[in-house]
C-alpha cells in the first residue's frame, strides 16, 4: 500500500525547501523529492543569496549557513571592446550583520538548507525523478508517480517546485512550452583563486564580497548580462542571454563565456584562476506575462516553475523562497479547513500577486520584451557611452564645448534626434 | 537465513586528488560513498533473502558520517544497520578493523545467529582485501573470496555453492554454512531501489555502538595501537607509456593490429570451465 503524506514537495531548491521547511515546522508530514544526487547538486544561479527572504524562512540563518562573502559593493560595468564605463555602490554597513546579501555556492548552501528541513521533520529522498502527478477522476491531484519501482506516493497536496521547465505543471496543462524569448541561458564557471588574491584584486578583506554586473560587450550586444562574484576562495564568472538573443546572433554559450573570460577588461581579474566547475542552466525570464496557472485542485506551483524571476534586478532565489513559504502557509490554512480545492488554495495566488513578487514583476512586465524588440539599448548605447567618455576625457586640445557637441552628434547620427528622444522615453516607460 | 554484510564508507576514488607532497589521499577532495563492491554484497544479500527468507543486517565501522553509507544499504534493501563508532577505533589497519567488526558480530550473535557473512572484495581506498578474510578467520568460518556467483544455497543441509573468480576463469566451490564471501562486481547489478526502500532509508537511524557497548574487548587490539601495519613509503604508480600509433591505410593498419594482438597471445586466452 503506497504511503500518504500531508504534503509532497517536488524539487529541493530554494522554493521547495522553503515550503518543506515551513510545512514540517508546523507539524505537517512532508515528503521532499529531489532529482539530483543531493539537494544543490543540479541547482544553478549566479550566486547571490538575498538575506531578507531567507531570513523569513530561517531567522538568523547567517550564523550557521555555509555562505561565502557578504556583498558590500555592487559594481556595474558597461563594456565596450577596449573600454568600459563603470559605476558602483559600496556600503560597509552591508558587511555587518545582518548584511544585505551574500555570495553562495549552491551545492553547499542547498544541501545545508534541505538538511534544516529534515531537522524539522521533513522526509527527503534524493536521486528520484517525479514523472507525473497522479490525478483522480475528478481532476484532483492526489499524489505523484516517480521513476522508481513501486514509485507511487500520495498526499493531500502536491507543491511543484521542479524548476524552470516544470514538466509536471506542463503535463497538467498549466503552461505551454516556453518560447525562446521567455528563457535565458546562463553559463558560468566557478574558478579557484586564493583568498588573498581575491582580496587584492577586488579591494576587499576576508569578510567582504563584490558583485559585478556586466553589460554591453559581455554579451556582444545581445540582451543579457555577464557577472563576476567573489566567493571565499573562488569566483563565479558567467554570462547569460535570452535564448532568442543567442539564436538571433548565432552564438554558442560556451564560446560566449570564453569571450568574456578573455575580455581585456575582465581577464586580469581571473588571471591564474583554476576552473573548478562548469555550469549551465535555463532561467525563466518571461516575467509577469509568462506566469502560468499557479494552483489547481490539490496542487500549487512555486519558484522557477512559476517563472518568478525579476531579470532586471537579478532576483529569483528570493522570490522562490517567498513563494515556497506562501505555498506552505496556504496549505496550513487549507489543512484547517480540511479542503485542498483550487478555490481554497487560490489564496496562494492572490497573496503572491499582492506581494513584492507580483508587484515587481508587474512593474517590469514590458522591460525584457521592449529590450528584445529594441536591441539598440545593448547594441548601440553601451558603445556610444564609451565613445562619449573617450571624447570627453581624451585631452587633445579640442574645446570641451565642441566635445559635447560632438558627443551629442554621435548619438543623434546613430539614432536620429527623434530616435534618441523615443529611446529615452521608452526606457523610462518600461522601468518607471 | 540471517545474512550479515560488512560495508565501508570510502572517498570516491574516481575523483579523489592525491596530495603531491605526501602522496596520501586528500579525502576532502572527494565525496564519501558506499564502497561499490559492498553495494554488490548488499544487493546479493537482499536477493538471497528474497529467495530464502530471513534478514539482512549491515555492519560498518567509521565516523558518525558513515551513517550515510548504511542508509544507502537500507535503500538497496537491508533490514537493519549497525555502526560501531568510537575514537578508540580510529587509525585501525585491517587487523584491528577485523577485530573490532568481529567483536560487534559476536555481540549481534548473542541475539541472533549469522548464517552467511558478505563483504565486498576490497575497499576502493585501500585495495587490500584483507578485512573480509580477517573476519572469517576470527569467526572460524571458511572465507570464499572473489565470488562472482552464488549458485546454490541449501539452508537445510547448511551448504552453499559459489563460483570464485580466478585468473583464467572461475572455480566452483562448495562450502558449509556459515561462511564468509567477498564478492566481485560481476556478481550482480545493483537494482534501482524501489520507492518504499527510499522512504524507509530516509527515516532510518542506524544503531550506533561504541567500544563500551561491545563485550570483552581487548583495547590493545583496537585502533592505531592494535595496528602493526607500517607504511614504509608511498609513491604514485608509474604512468603507462603513451599508446602506439599505427599508421597507413585501413588494410595495413588492420594487419598490423592483428599481428600485434596475436604476438601478445591475447586471442589464446583460456576461457573458464568446469
Amino acid at each position: 500500500m503506497p504511503e500518504k503524506f500531508d504534503v509532497i514537495v517536488v524539487g529541493a531548491g530554494p522554493a521547495g525547501t522553503s515550503c518543506a521547511y515551513t510545512c514540517a515546522k508546523n507539524g505537517l508530514n512532508v515528503l521532499l523529492i529531489e532529482r539530483g544526487e543531493f539537494p544543490g547538486s543540479k541547482n544553478v544561479m549566479g550566486g547571490i543569496l538575498y538575506r531578507k527572504q531567507m531570513e523569513e524562512v530561517i531567522p538568523e540563518f547567517w550564523k550557521e549557513a555555509p555562505l561565502e562573502r557578504p556583498v558590500i559593493e555592487q559594481r556595474f560595468w558597461f563594456l565596450d571592446k577596449e573600454s568600459m564605463v563603470t559605476t558602483s555602490y559600496k556600503d560597509l554597513e552591508w558587511g555587518k550583520e545582518p548584511c544585505n546579501n551574500f555570495t553562495v555556492l549552491r551545492a553547499k548552501f542547498d544541501k545545508w538548507f534541505a538538511s534544516k528541513a529534515v531537522e524539522q521533520g521533513a522526509t527527503l529522498i534524493n536521486e528520484t525523478v517525479v514523472t507525473e502527478c497522479i490525478v483522480d477522476e475528478e481532476g484532483k491531484v492526489i499524489g505523484v508517480r516517480t521513476d522508481r519501482p513501486d514509485g507511487d506516493v500520495y498526499a493531500d497536496v502536491v507543491v511543484l517546485c521542479d524548476g524552470v521547465n516544470s514538466l509536471l505543471a506542463k503535463k497538467l496543462g498549466f503552461h505551454k512550452e516556453w518560447k525562446p524569448e521567455e528563457v535565458a541561458l546562463t553559463v558560468m564557471e566557478v574558478m579557484k583563486l586564493p583568498k588573498k588574491t581575491i582580496n587584492e584584486r577586488f579591494n576587499v578583506n576576508d569578510d567582504q564580497g563584490v558583485s559585478i554586473e556586466i553589460f554591453g560587450d559581455a554579451t556582444q550586444g545581445a540582451l543579457g548580462t555577464g557577472f563576476l562574484y567573489t566567493n571565499k576562495d573562488s569566483i563565479n564568472i558567467g554570462v547569460g542571454t535570452t535564448l532568442s538573443g543567442m539564436i538571433k546572433k548565432k552564438m554558442r554559450p560556451h564560446h560566449l563565456l570564453e569571450y568574456v573570460k578573455e575580455h581585456p577588461m575582465i581577464q586580469p581579474y581571473i588571471e591564474g584562476a583554476e576552473s573548478l566547475e562548469y555550469l549551465a542552466h535555463l532561467i525563466p525570464e518571461g516575467g509577469y506575462k509568462a506566469i502560468p496557472k499557479l494552483v489547481g485542485d490539490g496542487v500549487i506551483v512555486a519558484g522557477d516553475a512559476a517563472q518568478l524571476v525579476n531579470a532586471i534586478h537579478r532576483e529569483g532565489s528570493n522570490m522562490a523562497m517567498s513563494s515556497g513559504k506562501m505555498a506552505a502557509e496556504t496549505i496550513m490554512k487549507a489543512k484547517e479547513l480540511g479542503e485542498y480545492t483550487e478555490r481554497v488554495l487560490d489564496s496562494y495566488r492572490t497573496e503572491l500577486y499582492d506581494s513584492f513578487i507580483g508587484k515587481d514583476l508587474k512593474k517590469y512586465k514590458d522591460t525584457a520584451h521592449t529590450f528584445e524588440e529594441h536591441p539598440q539599448y545593448f547594441e548601440q548605447y553601451v558603445p556610444l557611452m564609451n565613445r562619449a567618455m573617450n571624447t570627453m576625457f581624451t585631452v587633445d586640445g579640442t574645446a570641451k564645448w565642441d566635445k559635447q557637441k560632438k558627443i551629442m552628434k554621435s548619438f543623434t547620427e546613430k539614432r536620429g534626434k527623434l530616435g534618441v528622444a523615443k529611446d529615452i522615453y521608452r526606457a523610462w516607460r518600461v522601468v518607471k | 537465513m540471517n545474512i550479515l554484510v560488512c560495508i565501508k564508507q570510502v572517498p570516491d576514488t574516481k575523483i579523489i586528488k592525491v596530495n603531491p607532497k605526501t602522496n596520501t589521499l586528500d579525502r576532502s577532495s572527494a565525496p564519501a560513498i558506499l564502497n561499490p563492491y559492498d553495494a554488490h554484497a548488499v544487493e546479493e544479500a537482499v536477493r538471497l533473502k528474497e529467495v530464502h527468507g530471513g534478514k539482512v543486517t549491515v555492519l560498518s565501522m567509521g565516523p558518525p558520517q558513515a551513517k550515510a553509507a548504511i542508509k544507502k544499504c537500507i535503500e538497496i534493501g537491508a533490514d537493519e544497520g549497525y555502526l560501531i563508532s568510537d575514537r578508540r577505533f580510529a587509525g585501525a589497519d585491517t587487523l584491528a578493523t577485523s577485530y573490532a567488526l568481529f567483536k560487534a558480530i559476536q555481540k549481534m550473535m548473542n541475539e541472533q545467529g549469522v548464517d552467511l557473512v558478505l563483504c565486498g572484495k576490497h575497499a576502493i581506498d585501500g585495495d587490500t582485501g584483507q578485512t573480509g578474510p580477517g573476519i572469517a578467520r576470527r569467526m572460524e568460518i571458511p572465507p570464499l573470496t572473489n565470488v562472482i556467483k552464488v549458485e546454490k544455497v541449501d539452508t537445510v543441509a547448511n551448504e552453499i555453492v559459489v563460483h570464485r573468480k580466478i585468473e583464467n576463469g572461475y572455480e566452483r566451490i562448495q562450502s558449509t554454512l556459515p561462511c564468509l564471501l567477498t564478492v566481485e562486481k560481476e556478481i550482480n547489478q545493483v537494482a534501482y531501489s524501489p520507492l518504499p526502500n527510499m522512504l524507509r532509508a530516509a527515516r532510518y537511524n542506524p544503531i550506533i555502538w561504541t567500544v563500551d557497548d561491545l563485550d570483552e574487548v581487548d583495547i590493545k587490539q583496537l585502533g592505531l595501537k592494535g595496528s602493526p601495519t607500517i607504511v614504509g613509503k608511498m609513491w604514485p604508480p608509474e604512468k603507462s607509456k603513451g599508446a602506439e600509433l599505427i599508421e597507413g591505410d585501413v588494410k595495413k593498419q588492420a594487419t598490423e593490429i592483428v599481428a600485434l594482438v596475436l604476438s601478445k597471445q591475447e586471442l589464446f586466452e583460456v576461457k573458464g570451465g568446469e
